[in-house]
């Protein structure tokens, strides 16, 4: 290859990377822009994407017509509760399917891929009718319940293949001098663990925090209801929406998950995925 | 070797240690997961409604033997699959493009690498609402840069019946591109670059290259995320309810749209857990692929 071809091909290279930039970052920039907008400038016919006269008004009014903040509370609560739960109890079940072949562990992988395909209709409605019997239909903690399990598979998996990259030989020279499971678990293995572990929470979180269909089925009072549920009443009955406010606490609700990316980016861009399709 | 790894390697049964270590998370799999799918299938059987005084009766085959008539279902069904197909296919190909470019050796690589992952960041209630805006028929960003362009004056993008298909399809791609790129990108590093130097030393151009060294290496997780993928969309609920709530004319309802109308806004359980179940029907074979591509890929490594 000549080395003008080579360069009229490393300029190409760079033109589709700036095209696929452009296409994923777009949509984001034009919701900020919609959200420093004022009335006015939303209603005209010629949008522009600096704003011509930015406001913060849009943020105000949107906390006025809806209780984002009672919102963003409960959502909270879900989230960390069951990023919690969800990490605390896979743990020690992902350390026994990583290091024990059993059939147990064997089926449990089995029921991690399997449950990635149900539609979520045919569990909510048994779950639906099964929470409501415990009265726990429009409550947090039902939810929860619901996220936890929820969230079980793919913290199951990414577990499983943080434990495997923990060489099984640091354990036995634990267990040769002497130390039992339980101990060799919580003193060699659960410190090599640890950034894994806390990966594995942070995804946890942010697919609670971001999660709609149970949130919309389960909780009924805008008082109980999570983020993303209180975003949809922006959206009128009609579809109409009051364009300003609703950009303005889409935004609001993003910037959480868009933090925790950024700080488990590294993990996410290592392979998180890759567990998935691996085995 | 110790005896927990002599345990560990000969495959034997679980001994009492590791069951005490599984229960916690073992329990609410079987309440909360298990139970009720099994539930769910059961319920497909039977009559139930909500808010119904007389108790639940179980009717065999009927719910399916209403679905087989149900033209609106089957539309939905229709949809759901050009949805999926709509949604996958591109979003594999575009993909891809990306996990090339991104596994080459580009300044700024680490920037488009966390720029291409911010749809995945976002909830897809946002992802919704965000869209919603660019495709406003007045205050939307594509209808003015298509009358800036000269392409008269735009449309209603989300309620046009030919085009809120192709619209919400876009969206579909656009969400999903950061997990297929990510996938894509770790199969990559499974390419063995030794193989591609030696290629490229006998004058394989890029395209030869791809085509025998990284195709082969790239094909049962292109396969897996690809089956992966069209499960996910074809049970895909949150994006297109904001988007369009199923509209114009039921043109976007997809089958979760309509299972989740017929449960929870009609209260009919009993046929809803019907269409949950012909679904699943459907996605098994999907899931077969899957899963056969998974195990290929494991014999492989």
């Amino acid at each position: 290859m000549t080395s003008r071809t080579k360069g009229a091909a490393r300029a190409g290279q760079y033109l589709a990377l700036l095209a696929y930039l452009v296409f994923l970052v777009f949509p984001f920039l034009w919701l900020l822009s919609t959200s420093f907008k004022p009335a006015t400038e939303l209603g005209s016919l010629h949008p522009t994407w600096i704003p011509e006269d930015p406001t913060l008004a849009n943020y105000r009014q949107a906390f006025d017509e809806q209780p984002l903040l009672r919102a963003a509370g409960n959502s909270l609560v879900a989230a960390l509760s069951a990023a919690v739960i969800a990490v605390v109890i896979a743990t020690p079940m992902a350390y026994v399917m990583a290091r024990h072949r059993t059939l147990l562990a064997r089926a449990a992988t089995g029921w991690v891929v399997v449950s990635q395909a149900f539609p979520f209709v045919l569990v909510i409605i048994p779950l639906f009718l099964v929470l409501k019997n415990l009265r726990l239909i429009n409550s947090l903690p039902g939810l929860i319940m619901v996220y936890v399990v929820w969230a079980l598979p793919f913290a199951l998996w990414m577990l499983v293949g943080y434990v495997r990259a923990v060489p099984v030989e640091l354990e036995e020279a634990a267990a040769v001098d002497g130390a039992g499971r339980l101990r060799t678990l919580v003193s060699v293995t659960a410190p090599l663990l640890a950034p894994g572990i806390g990966a594995t929470a942070l995804f946890a979180f942010i697919t609670a925090w971001n999660e709609f269909f149970f949130a919309l089925v389960l909780l009924k009072t805008p008082e109980k209801q999570t983020l993303p549920v209180v975003l949809t009443h922006f959206i009128g009955a009609e579809g109409v929406a009051d364009l300003g406010p609703l950009a303005a606490a889409a935004f609001l609700a993003t910037l959480p998950s868009l933090v925790v990316f950024a700080l488990i980016q590294k993990r996410i861009t290592g392979g998180m995925l890759a567990g998935a399709v691996k085995s | 070797m110790t005896l927990a790894t002599a345990r560990a390697r000969s495959g034997k049964a679980v001994d009492h240690g590791a069951w005490f270590l599984v229960l916690p998370a073992l329990l609410p799999i079987l309440v909360l997961s298990v139970g009720p799918l099994l539930y769910g299938i059961a319920l497909a059987f039977t009559d139930s409604q909500s808010g119904r005084t007389e108790p639940t009766e179980w009717i065999g085959l009927l719910n399916f033997q209403d679905l087989r008539h149900d033209t609106l279902f089957w539309d939905s069904f229709r949809i759901g699959l050009l949805w999926a197909v709509g949604v996958t296919v591109p979003q594999f190909l575009l993909a891809l493009g990306l996990a090339l470019l991104l596994s080459q050796n580009l300044r700024f690589r680490w920037l488009a690498r966390s720029l291409a992952i911010v749809p995945w960041a976002m909830p897809e209630v946002v992802v919704g609402i965000m869209w919603r805006l660019v495709y406003h028929p007045d205050a939307g960003i594509l209808n003015e840069t298509l009358r800036d362009l000269g392409f008269g004056e735009g449309r209603d993008w989300l309620t046009g019946l030919g085009t809120a298909l192709p619209a919400v399809i876009v969206v579909g791609v656009w969400a999903g591109m950061p997990q297929t790129t990510v996938a894509l990108l770790a199969g990559l590093q499974n390419v063995p670059r030794e193989l591609h130097e030696a290629a490229a030393m006998d004058g394989a151009g890029a395209w030869r290259r791809f085509t025998t060294v990284t195709w082969p290496a790239l094909r049962p997780i292109a396969l897996a995320i690809t089956a992966l993928n069209f499960i996910w969309n074809f049970n895909s609920f949150a994006l297109v309810y904001v988007l369009t709530n199923g509209g114009p004319g039921g043109r976007t309802r997809l089958p979760m749209l309509f299972a989740y109308e017929e449960a929870f806004r009609y209260g009919q359980f009993g046929y809803a857990a019907a269409m949950g179940c012909v679904m699943v029907a459907v996605i098994s074979v999907l899931l077969a692929v899957y899963l056969v591509a998974r195990l290929r890929g494991a014999d492989e490594r």
